[in-house]
């Protein structure tokens, strides 16, 4: 048998990886063999944790000690006291966020007390390379129980009454989505796994894939065998490397172990996957697009109906669903549909995962039950606003989302909830701002998303958000009109009632929702050609205040345009005449003098 | 993969592998590893009670050091914890340590003579 004493976990998420957990994890590995520990400690690539702001972190078992933010020198220090003596080494320890104590067991971490991890089970915890510790957990039990125990329509009634929707935005009850690709005539039929994330700031499937690839296999055959598919495509894309790596070796490890291919668990179905890689287009996340891209054509969307649960991958019925919705099938199977249903809202089961980003203080993965509130989720597990700065909006659902301002974030999070302040759930991706974000300007930015992303195919898509950017850019430069703003809300309602596909009915999305909260700096920006946050460079006047500024001369030597005059050790001033608006000088000022209005 | 069975029959002898991982554990172990108990030998009883732990198949049992509790003197020092009892053993070497495994842990005997008075 294999035993160590000790097991070290090494979070290789993609957050973690760009922060060099790869070179830690190696000296880790060096001061362990130089103290001929190998034999007593085990050291564990895992996928994320989900405190990507503190990485690389490592965590240390039996004991559970959490320590964050790990240089490769560090771990000479760790191996030595902790490995070697016990010694918690305290100084790597983590310090909350409003706390002054230094938390030393994962289990003590708000962040992690308050989440309830079912899709999230066993990312940060196993290896996702060894199907043997996806085993050990409990891993295609779920398959084995289906198979071996329950007709394929239990299994679709056991997801139906579990209340499971799908996660990848839409919301679509996923048990009615198995059934009528059941019931639906035609052979073969097809199960497709939707890996093409593409909301900015989202990457909770990016997560599961790299982290526990298995449970998307896993979930795919119980699928196949619900619907009477022997076939499934993970269509991933390109941009994730790490996850097509570890996909392609959880299935051929699937194969190896027999719990993929032919006549699994000995009664007679076959099951197989394969990986479809995607060039990474926004657009290939709609459905219709994406069974486009994967039958080798352009990917581009079609009207619906028919839905892919009749006509779908080449013309036959195919489930579609995204990996998150995918991860909870196994502990629903194995728990029951009561269990699952015992969680959320009324009409929003289970847990979500949000990804945290934007101005808060612990950005990362988080899996909470529906329901919770956007104060728990942003205030109690995000650690509130960093820098001490005030909260102004909450932008979900991304680029086909819209935003939330104060006044709501006691609204439990669920579809429904989220719906009726005018924004979505979407993959579940959160980004948070503060008051120094212009909301004008971040309807900009989703706009001049998806307007790039737009597959140009319909026109109200091609050419009415290319319009509205062409609004917006008018406005956060100063020279915003009369008028505008009904514009805008008249080719947004255009847009949604006429485009062909998701992305265009909700492209609007981001600015009728921050005209809704937010219409008082559309305003300003338009008539007074003023930037309420002091976001929008162009709006902005710089001034010197002559009782702060030193007279050091620091900012007229970094001036591009020679617009700041004065004498050495005298009070500066700038020609605003000269002045481009470049934001140099209040950047070097050492002394806050340089003053915007 | 032939059945459920043999699934879980895989599984559990999986999990062995894991137990180090579990946060909690009933029966643990933890060698006092400060400077006086690593001068009086307590590394080379971490490395045999690890072997023993192996050889025997006891998974569920947590090994851990801990730093020097104070008794200098009685290195190396090692406490066992059931549950709630705790036993300290003192003057531990490397035979005892295996005897501890085999007696102490395996039958639920407390060796008397070894423990700190």
């Amino acid at each position: 048998m294999e035993m160590y004493r000790s097991h070290v976990l090494v979070c290789a998420g993609a957050g973690c990886i760009s922060s060099d957990c790869k070179s830690v994890q190696q000296a880790l590995l060096a001061n362990i063999n130089d103290l001929r520990l190998d034999n007593e400690v085990k050291v564990v690539e895992t996928g994320c944790m989900g405190p990507c702001d503190l990485g690389p972190v490592v965590m240390v078992f039996p004991d559970g000690v959490f320590y964050r933010k790990l240089k490769p020198e560090d771990t000479r220090e760790i191996v030595n006291e902790h490995l070697l003596k016990g010694k918690v080494v305290t100084r790597l320890l983590h310090t909350p966020v409003g706390s002054t104590e230094k938390v030393t067991s994962i289990n003590e971490l708000e962040f992690f007390q308050r989440q309830t991890r079912i899709a999230l089970r066993n990312t940060g915890l196993i290896n996702p390379e060894s199907v043997e510790e996806y085993i050990a957990r409990d891993g295609y039990r779920a398959l084995g129980k289906a198979l071996s125990q329950m007709t394929p329509e239990e299994v679709v009634i056991t997801i139906k009454e579990s209340g499971l929707r799908g996660r990848g935005g839409a919301g679509f009850p996923t048990g009615l989505k198995w059934q009528f690709t059941a019931a639906a005539p035609g052979s073969p039929k097809y199960v497709v796994c939707n890996a093409d994330e593409g909301d900015p700031g989202a990457f909770m499937d990016r997560s599961i894939l790299e982290g526990d690839p298995h449970s998307v296999l896993e979930a795919m055959a119980i699928c196949g065998y619900a619907i009477g598919a022997d076939k499934g495509y993970i269509y991933v894309r390109a941009e994730y490397p790490l996850a097509v790596e570890r996909l392609e070796l959880a299935i051929s490890k699937g194969r190896e172990y027999g719990l993929l291919g032919e006549n699994m668990f000995g009664t007679g179905f076959s099951f197989d996957v394969e990986i479809r890689v995607g060039a990474g287009a926004f657009v290939c996340g709609e459905e219709t697009a994406l069974l486009a891209s994967i039958e080798g054509q352009r990917g581009e969307p079609r009207p619906k109906p028919p839905f892919p649960a009749q006509e779908g991958l080449w013309g036959k019925p195919t489930v579609i669903n995204n990996v998150e919705t995918l991860a909870n099938i196994a502990q629903i199977i194995l728990n029951g549909a009561p269990w699952y249903a015992s969680m959320g809202t009324e009409k929003s089961k289970g847990t979500k995962v949000f990804a945290l980003a934007g101005k808060v203080n612990n950005t990362g993965l988080v899996e909470v039950p529906m329901g919770t509130t956007l104060r728990d989720i942003i205030f109690d597990i995000g650690g509130g606003i960093n820098g001490g700065k005030k909260f102004k909006a909450v932008q979900t659902g991304g680029p086909s989302g819209g935003c939330i301002p104060e006044a709501y974030l006691d609204t439990p999070v669920d579809y429904d909830s989220l719906n009726e302040l005018g924004t979505i759930m979407g993959s579940g991706g959160m980004i948070i701002v503060d008051e120094d974000t212009c909301m004008v300007d971040l309807a900009k930015f989703f706009l001049d998303f998806v307007q790039d992303e737009s597959c140009g195919k319909c026109a109200p898509c091609r050419i009415g958000t290319k319009r509205m950017l062409e609004i917006l850019e008018r406005i956060t430069s100063g020279q915003g009109r009369e008028g505008d703003i009904e514009l805008l809300e008249e080719l947004s309602y255009g847009i949604k009632n006429s485009a062909l596909c998701g992305l265009g009915q909700t492209a609007p999305n981001p600015v009728l929702s921050t005209l809704r909260y937010f219409r008082h700096e559309y305003e300003a920006h338009i008539r007074d050609h003023k930037c309420p946050a002091s976001a929008c460079p162009e709006l902005l006047t710089y001034y010197i205040d002559p009782r702060a500024c030193k007279g050091c001369g620091v900012c007229s030597k970094a001036c591009p345009s020679d617009a700041v005059l004065g004498e050495k050790k005298k009070p500066h001033t700038i020609d605003l005449n000269k002045c481009i608006k470049c934001g140099t000088c209040k950047q070097k000022c050492k002394f806050d003098a340089v003053i915007t209005v | 993969m032939k059945s459920l069975a043999e699934l879980d029959k895989l599984r559990d002898t999986l999990q062995q592998e894991m137990k180090a991982r579990q946060g909690e554990h009933d029966v643990s172990i933890a060698v006092s590893m400060g400077t006086c108990g690593i001068a009086a030998g307590a590394r080379e009883v971490v490395k045999v009670l690890l072997n023993e732990l192996k050889e025997q198949e006891l998974s569920y049992v947590a090994l851990t050091q801990t730093s020097c509790v104070g008794l200098c003197r009685q290195e190396p020092l090692l406490e066992v914890k059931m549950g709630d009892e705790k036993v300290i053993y003192v003057n531990v070497d490397q035979e005892k340590a295996k005897e501890i495994v085999r007696r102490h842990l395996m039958r639920g005997e407390i060796i008397k003579e070894w423990t700190a008075s």
